[in-house]
């Protein structure tokens, strides 16, 4: 059958490198919308992936991202806009000649063919000369250390070597970028985390451009390079994972990423770079490079947990933020407090029990104080209902209800 | 017939009858005579089921060897082999066999063919006219055989289409059709279509991803409809009757023969037919067998 359909490789369309954009980027999402009838479920997004990238896409179910994915691949075409392929329009070329990759959520092997068929199944399709295919499988197989496996059916293996051989099988074609979709899903949590170590080590051995689907933050935080937080459709921010954390631009992003504290503030005045906000009667500053805000605006105020200091004393600069405790609650390595502004707020510190734990209870009247670069002032927006949670990082708890996300199917 | 029955063994194994009066017991606990004679009788009523089923066929593959005297293979003479020696003896009977083999293979060619193409385009894709084609499917399946036997003699005559060979066939495939869609359809329906992105996006175009990837997954479901059409093409009477003009089939033959005489040739191949459709069923469980052979790791 190999011998009957005529094809050119995959390979050919995307190799040809225009020279202008020869930089190091490999996929150019420009301006792409992708509508279904009246649903738009990308609107304008519009960012590039380096080459050796671990690049993640981040978001709730149904913020897009598993669409953005399917038109990098081939398998939806974007309503407005191109998606570039190093350097080569590939918005009409169909999935079989593109020279990307991707890893199923569901690992899709072909169940009647061995593991060694499976891999091997890329570069028969593009008639890859017999004894370069044997070489080429058999190196792979060594890479997600399968090699004894090769003569298997995909039943006879557990669910992380089904993963290995379906990460096996799209790296064999030597793509320009592998695209994963929620590959470790159907894992349990010890399997999932052993595999994020894994599916890092084997980019670094094989330097390709990952472009990884995921509404597990943590997934995301431990792996990529940099991170793409998406939202019903938009996407909201991109940046390394410590940005993304420490510096959020969005009451969304700040909400979906570990936990914060988020405020509503009245903007006093701001000059260059320093605002000065009220919170609960007290005038604070901030560093901020927005030109979002004008005097007496409103805005939304970030402070991680880990940040926030807790005082049974007024501090002596009169920094602090009076506040009531309303619970105290030990988790292991912090212990977590949650207190109330007289506005009715909530805001939630997590004390390092190592240090000294302040000797209050419930009802007491505390000092909060953070450095003023532990905050950020964001302009306000809705942020992520509970159900948008990802799952929560181990030692930390949410400072809303924490539901865990699960992802359905999104289009 | 075999599967009905392999399917209904199990039902009816005593063990089960113990397991369900287990959870009865909570409420009312029979005393053991009871429970002793249940079992007996729910397993007699197995085996009466069995011999209902089976003895009729016992009785064909018996008489076939039979050494009947007088025209009519009725009543039980004596062993004999010679209806087997001289199986194929009787002229009309042996062409209308081969006729019926005939008939069957180039319907069933055809009938899976189109009637698979149907059952794939109904599941993977909505169209226009999908939900119709759906009812016009189950149709033939429900309305009886006289009704579709006597309107396509009414057509063919209306064609001036001289009825024979070439308007059994077609007259076949036109019910054939309705079953091997629905078979493959329902084999398709717990069809993973990821499997073929996974193809298309390791580079292979849609013709080789049928090929490779869809065709060998459906092909069980396409073998057991293309059997079921081989077997429906085989005993069918009715339809056969009304278009068959001057060609005899083997259902054909066996009915005008009881008038003048029932020959054993008749049992000896029926008995080849049974045991052909037995080896090929204990065929496709072999290959099953095999393909799904060694125990899952992990």
């Amino acid at each position: 059958m190999r011998d009957t359909d005529v094809t050119e490789p995959a390979g050919t369309v995307a190799r040809q490198t225009s020279p202008a954009d020869g930089k190091d980027v490999v996929i150019d999402i420009d301006h792409v919308t992708k509508r279904f009838a009246d649903y738009v479920a990308v609107s304008d997004a519009d960012f590039q992936i380096h080459q050796g990238e671990f690049f993640s896409l981040l978001g709730p179910s149904g913020c897009g991202k598993t669409t953005t994915l399917r038109m990098i691949a081939g398998f939806e075409q974007p309503s407005e806009g191109a998606i570039r392929l190093e350097g080569v329009d590939v918005s009409k070329v169909p999935p079989y000649r593109r020279n990307v990759n991707t890893v199923f959520q569901h690992y899709a092997l072909f169940p009647h063919m061995t593991v060694w068929d499976n891999v091997a199944f890329g570069p028969r399709s593009q008639k890859v000369p017999k004894h370069e295919i044997a070489g080429r499988v058999d190196e792979l197989l060594e890479v997600v250390r399968l090699s004894d496996f090769a003569n298997r059916k995909p039943v006879q293996l557990s669910g992380g070597q089904q993963q290995r051989v379906a990460l096996a099988r799209a790296l064999v074609n030597y793509p320009s970028a592998l695209l994963l979709d929620e590959p470790l899903g159907a894992l349990d949590l010890k399997l999932r985390q052993a595999m994020q170590l894994e599916l890092k080590r084997i980019q670094r051995e094989v330097g390709i451009t990952f472009v990884y689907v995921t509404h597990d933050q943590e997934e995301a935080l431990t792996m990529s390079d940099r991170i793409a937080v998406m939202n019903a459709g938009h996407v909201e921010q991109i940046a390394p994972p410590v940005e993304i954390y420490g510096r959020p631009e969005t009451v969304f992003v700040a909400g979906f990423i570990g936990q914060a504290n988020l405020c509503r503030v009245k903007v006093l005045c701001c000059n260059r770079g320093t605002a000065d906000y009220e919170l609960c009667g007290q005038t604070l500053h901030v560093a901020f490079d927005s030109d979002e805000f004008r005097d007496g605006s409103d805005g939304t105020l970030m402070v991680r947990p880990e940040r926030v200091r807790v005082h049974t004393s007024p501090p002596a600069d009169d920094t602090g933020v009076q506040l009531t405790i309303t619970s105290l609650v030990f988790q292991g390595p912090i212990l977590r407090v949650a207190m109330r502004t007289a506005d009715d707020d909530e805001i939630v510190a997590h004390v390092g029990t190592e240090t000294e734990i302040p000797d209050v209870r419930p009802g007491d009247t505390v000092w909060v104080t953070w450095e003023s670069d532990a905050a950020t002032l964001l302009p306000p927006g809705p942020a992520p209902a509970p159900g948008d949670e990802a799952e929560e990082i181990p030692g930390e708890t949410a400072t809303s209800d924490p539901a865990r996300g699960h992802d359905v199917e999104e289009t | 017939m075999t599967a009905a029955t392999r399917a209904a063994v199990p039902e009816m194994h005593p063990a089960t009858a113990e397991t369900r009066v287990a959870v009865i017991e909570k409420r009312f606990v029979p005393p053991r005579w009871l429970r002793r004679t249940g079992s007996v009788l729910l397993r007699m009523w197995a085996y009466f089921a069995l011999v209902f089923l089976f003895l009729p066929i016992a009785v064909v593959v018996l008489f076939s060897f039979n050494d009947p005297v007088g025209k009519f293979n009725l009543v039980w003479k004596g062993f004999s082999l010679e209806a087997w020696q001289n199986a194929f003896a009787i002229p009309g009977l042996t062409s209308a066999f081969f006729t019926s083999l005939q008939v069957g293979a180039v319907s069933t060619v055809f009938a899976v063919i189109i009637g698979s193409l149907i059952a794939l385009a109904l599941v993977r894709y909505r169209y226009k006219g999908g939900a119709a084609t759906n009812l016009f499917l189950v149709l033939p399946l429900t309305a009886p055989e006289v009704v579709l036997g006597s309107s396509l003699l009414v057509l063919f005559l209306d064609m001036s289409w001289p009825t024979g060979f070439s308007t059994i066939v077609v007259a076949h495939i036109s019910f054939q059709i309705s079953f091997v869609a629905v078979t493959v359809k329902a084999r398709l329906r717990g069809f993973d279509w990821t499997l073929e992105d996974a193809a298309m996006d390791l580079g292979s175009p849609p013709l080789r991803t049928f090929l490779r990837v869809t065709f060998p997954l459906i092909l069980p479901g396409i073998i057991a409809a293309a059997m079921l059409a081989f077997a429906l093409s085989l005993d069918d009477f009715i339809v056969t009757f009304f278009v068959s003009g001057s060609e005899v089939t083997y259902p054909l033959f066996v009915n005008s023969a009881v008038k003048t005489s029932l020959p054993p040739q008749i049992n000896v191949l029926a008995t080849i037919i049974l045991l052909v459709s037995l080896a090929l069923i204990g065929l496709n469980e072999l290959v099953r067998h095999w393909r799904t052979r060694g125990l899952p790791v992990g």
